[in-house]
């Protein structure tokens, strides 16, 4: 299992090498000079430009620069942002659990949602239930997310007045995060009301963000049991008297998990992604948001930074995906 | 009272083109501690007739019967729970794939428990206990250990064992066997046939082999009852099916073995079986029946009395005429 785990590791190497070239490269390909957009609108001069230049290095050729990163990256140093003048290592992290926080909430609501819908529609195949999920899984697939999220707001916070429009808790409440998720930094508080606040302002970011990924997981789902359902050990189950629940549940769902984890694998990336966009229409103060406007003022450190991260997050998740493969079914584990 | 009576048995098939029947009016009856064996070519609705008793069919299928009683109860009558209860303890059945009919997820250890848990609701420590006293009644070597082994990484004739240990497991009184010998080789089909044999000697629980090995037959079977195309053409006891067949198919199918054959070539039942577009109308074997005339392929032949080994057939063939011919 070990050397199985380190030889996954090993294949990280060039992924990552690729990653940081691309990282590098796309945010330098963009129009628009870094410098010049620092100087604003009263502009500079030309010897003040050529100091800067100078001082971040860009009057380098361009392989120089990317070594330097590199060695940068390597010793655990992703440089500083340009505006901020903070290390991009310190403001992704404290951003990033407001993303974390989402995102696996997010995760969780589409899992225990789509799993079962996909289960039942497998079960019932070309019955009712199995029309109407994935009839929705169809239609939530295919809803554009500012869309969804803005319909939503409009009758759960704007008619219902049930759920808040943005943040990610009450202003009432204030509380030194320790942790960095509010779920958590609420109940650590111990002040009344404010866990319930916290949930609150979660739910609709959760289901926007969660709805295509549970989408997919329960397509995914509701096909890969149903070529289970017709393997011989269903049968072998079923002849045992085993329930219904068992032999779907337990001998058909473990089997099938498998593609199913595989998405929901790559589906972290699309959330991360898809992140983007929920936060900014929520004001949720994570990388998505930072992201953007770091794109928009040619912040190269903090581009490059942010999107490495963010791409090793999504490396490590599926790691770990193969890492269950073994476990789910012992059969992969040989090879 | 017969363990299992079965009688006129159909079961058809909704396809896309059409209803497709693959049981046609079959009868089984088995009493406690026979050896019933199902013979007949691939497409005959043997392992269909089985399924549909044990109420495996997808929902395309659609079973009706006269009589379809197990041990007094008739089993379409029970709701799909009773039914489940009677399933893998009272009536238990292995296939023909041991490396596919397990589950690759789970080790054997667990699958074996599964079917303890259900039916007799064992204790943890007990349930141990019992799956290996069953490891070992089917032959498998240090049994302790092999609990925790999953399937592929053991071999099929292994995997057969284990899939007989599972069915045993609750003392079944009725064993199905869906050609438990087909997938593995030569030398493992005895040493199964070994074990099933024995075990159904010991326990005294009835077995329905279904096979289309007409040696598997010989040398397991009390009696045999003869299927095609989803019809039971006939049924004797096994010394007397193998001495005097009846029926023509059963005749051909004994001609074709080739401990049988006289000849340099062996003999062969030219064609296959029926299927859902070219159904003869009159007896359903005589467009591969060698002495198949004009009323044979109009008109369907009626079962005949026992001595003629119910052959559905106009023209049994009884002992003296073979001597003729």
């Amino acid at each position: 299992m070990l050397k199985y785990f380190l030889a996954r590791l090993l294949t990280f190497l060039p992924t990552f090498v690729g990653v940081t070239l691309i990282s590098f490269s796309f945010i330098r390909l963009l129009p628009g000079d870094p410098i010049i957009v620092m100087a604003g609108e009263r502009g500079m001069s030309e010897e003040r430009y050529n100091a800067l230049m100078q001082e971040f290095g860009f009057d380098q050729p361009i392989l120089v620069q990317y070594w330097d990163y590199l060695l940068g990256v390597v010793q655990g140093d992703l440089g500083q942002s340009f505006v901020t003048k903070r290390p991009v290592w310190d403001e992704f992290f404290a951003l990033f659990p407001a993303t974390l926080e989402l995102s696996i909430c997010a995760m969780i609501f589409a899992v225990m949602l789509g799993l079962p819908a996909g289960v039942i529609a497998a079960v019932n195949r070309g019955k009712l239930p199995d029309r109407l999920f994935m009839s929705i899984a169809l239609v939530g697939y295919s809803m554009p997310i500012f869309w969804w999220a803005l319909l939503l707001i409009i009758v759960f916070s704007g008619n219902l007045g049930m759920t808040p429009v943005s943040g990610r808790i009450d202003l009432l409440y204030y509380f030194d995060s320790t942790t960095g998720f509010m779920l958590i930094d609420s109940l650590l508080s111990g002040q009344e009301g404010a866990f319930r606040s916290a949930v609150r302002h979660l739910i609709l970011p959760v289901i926007v963000l969660g709805t295509i990924p549970l989408a997919v997981i329960a397509r995914q789902t509701r096909s890969a049991m149903l070529e289970v359902l017709s393997e011989d050990y269903i049968r072998t189950a079923r002849a045992k008297g085993l329930t219904p629940a068992r032999v779907n549940g337990i001998h058909a769902l473990r089997n099938a998990l498998i593609p199913v984890i595989t998405v929901i694998g790559l589906m972290v990336g699309t959330l991360l992604a898809g992140a983007i966009l929920t936060e900014t229409i929520f004001s949720w103060p994570g990388i998505g948001k930072w992201m953007v406007d770091s794109i928009f003022r040619r912040d190269y450190p903090v581009v490059q930074g942010g999107l490495m991260l963010i791409a090793v997050m999504v490396m490590i998740v599926n790691l770990t995906v193969d890492v269950l493969y073994g476990f789910i079914n012992p059969k992969i584990r040989k090879r | 009272m017969p363990l299992l009576e079965i009688r006129n048995l159909t079961v058809e098939f909704a396809t896309a083109s059409g209803p497709f029947r693959a049981v046609d009016g079959a009868d089984i009856v088995v009493e406690s501690g026979d050896i019933l064996a199902i013979v007949g070519e691939s497409g005959s609705g043997k392992s269909v007739m089985m399924m549909a008793m044990m109420g495996l069919l997808p929902w395309t299928a659609t079973v009706t019967s006269d009589v379809m009683r197990f041990d007094g109860q008739d089993l379409a009558d029970l709701s799909t729970r009773e039914r489940r209860r009677l399933m893998g303890k009272d009536i238990a059945m292995i296939f023909q794939e041991p490396m596919s009919s397990l589950n690759p997820c789970f080790n054997v250890g667990y699958q074996i428990k599964e079917a303890l848990r259900q039916h007799l609701g064992l204790d943890r420590k007990e349930r141990h206990n019992r799956a290996i006293e069953l490891l070992e009644q089917v032959g498998i070597p240090s049994p302790e250990k092999r609990l925790n082994v999953f399937p592929h990484q053991l071999s099929g004739g292994m995997n057969q064992r284990v899939m007989i240990a599972m069915a045993i497991a609750c003392s079944p009184r009725l064993l199905i066997a869906d050609e438990p010998t087909t997938a593995l080789d030569v030398t493992i089909q005895a040493q199964v046939l070994d074990l099933l044999t024995g075990l159904q000697r010991d326990t005294g629980m009835a077995m329905i082999l279904i096979t289309h090995d007409m040696g598997v037959v010989a040398e397991t079977a009390e009696r045999v009852s003869v299927q095609y195309a989803g019809q039971k053409v006939e049924e004797q006891p096994v010394t007397d099916l193998f001495a005097t067949p009846h029926h023509p198919y059963t005749f051909a199918l004994l001609a074709a073995l080739p401990e049988r054959a006289t000849e340099k070539h062996l003999p062969t039942i030219k064609g296959v079986v029926p299927g859902q577009f070219d159904r003869p109308s009159g007896c359903l074997f005589s467009p591969r029946c060698t002495f198949a005339d004009e009323t044979c392929k109009s008109t369907p032949p009626a079962v005949q009395p026992a001595s003629l080994g119910y052959a559905r057939c106009h023209y049994p063939i009884s002992a003296k005429t073979e001597e003729t011919a």
